[in-house]
């Protein structure tokens, strides 16, 4: 038992799981969307006064910032505690394409080094994609109204033609960089 | 301590999403490359489980904690901004490797540089606020 729990959680482990998590959410009087916190804290900056955009009352939202500081926990304690090693087992195709880029031993740690490491990140090239990634991915969700949990998991659970709509734009952007960018960048 | 329900769900989420390695950059690569089940297997599962509380919830008129209804917003309707909206997240998604959620896992994992990434995505969101005005919804 402990051994399976310091072992990565199979899919059929960690889906099923993540459903509960949204379930609590629901039963709590709340809904399961990782990005509106991006919106709450541009409020609590300030961003009410240029934009009306951020003008609502985000003391309502607190409780999302606390979902926010439990998940950086979680996080601390399973990659402290609860996990054996940091080893990706990825598919041996995946791998060679990543090799074919210019990265050693992709999947032995839990991040890639070439892209999350310290000289990755003080390069001008690596700077911005992490940059350009968070930019993409918070003027994205806010325009799409949701990210992967809030269209993915919430709102095809309800079974919301939109959220279908924009899964199927979050694959066609994912895609097109992972294709069509990413080999000229990495 | 009404707060402390929302911590105790985020810990746990953050656990699941770390051990489930969906917060990896390799396997967001992985997935859409199409090279291995374990991230479809991942959503269509939390799916099926998803779809078939929201039925109970909806048939059973199951009540939150507080015995309030449980309250399903419809999203707006619309095909522009999901798709272009969603197009754009879907590029940073694949660059970055990580989605909003994923981003508050990895800073507790110790993966720092994940710090640049989420305060750019604050500055997106920023950034949409001031041109949402003009944008096709």
């Amino acid at each position: 038992m402990i051994d399976a729990i310091l072992q990565p959680w199979p899919w059929y482990v960690s889906g099923p799981l993540i459903a509960l998590v949204m379930l609590f959410l629901l039963l709590t009087g709340k809904n399961f969307g990782m990005s509106s916190n991006l919106r709450t804290m541009c409020s609590i900056g300030g961003a009410g006064k240029v934009a009306d955009f951020f003008k609502f009352d985000w003391k309502r939202q607190v409780w999302n910032l606390m979902v926010v500081v439990g998940a950086v926990a979680g996080g601390f304690v399973a990659a402290h505690f609860l996990s054996a090693d940091t080893v990706i087992d990825l598919n041996q195709d995946t791998v060679v394409a990543l090799e074919s880029s210019g990265f050693i031993n992709p999947g032995e740690k839990y991040v890639p080094d070439e892209i999350y490491g310290w000289e990755a990140v003080t390069s001008f090239k690596g700077l911005m994609i992490l940059i350009v990634g968070g930019l993409f991915i918070g003027f994205g969700t806010r325009w799409a109204g949701g990210c992967t949990s809030g269209h993915a998991i919430s709102g095809l659970s309800n079974l919301q033609l939109p959220s279908l709509i924009a899964v199927i734009g979050f694959f066609i952007g994912g895609i097109v960089m992972t294709f069509f960018i990413l080999p000229y960048l990495l | 301590m009404k707060y402390l329900k929302f911590i105790a769900i985020g810990f746990v989420f953050g656990i699941i999403m770390y051990k489930s390695q969906a917060v990896s950059w390799f396997r967001i690569y992985e997935m859409f490359r199409f090279e291995a089940f374990h991230m479809y297997g991942i959503i269509s599962s939390a799916l099926m489980l998803g779809i078939a509380f929201v039925q109970i919830i909806k048939r059973r008129n199951i009540k939150n904690i507080y015995g309030e209804e449980i309250q399903f917003t419809p999203k707006a309707k619309s095909v522009t901004r999901y798709l272009l909206g969603g197009g754009i997240f879907g590029l940073g998604w694949a660059l970055a490797g990580a989605c909003p959620g994923p981003m508050y896992v990895l800073i507790g994992a110790g993966a720092y540089s994940i710090l640049i990434v989420l305060a750019a995505a604050i500055l997106g969101t920023f950034l949409y606020g001031l041109v949402r005005s003009k944008l096709p919804h």
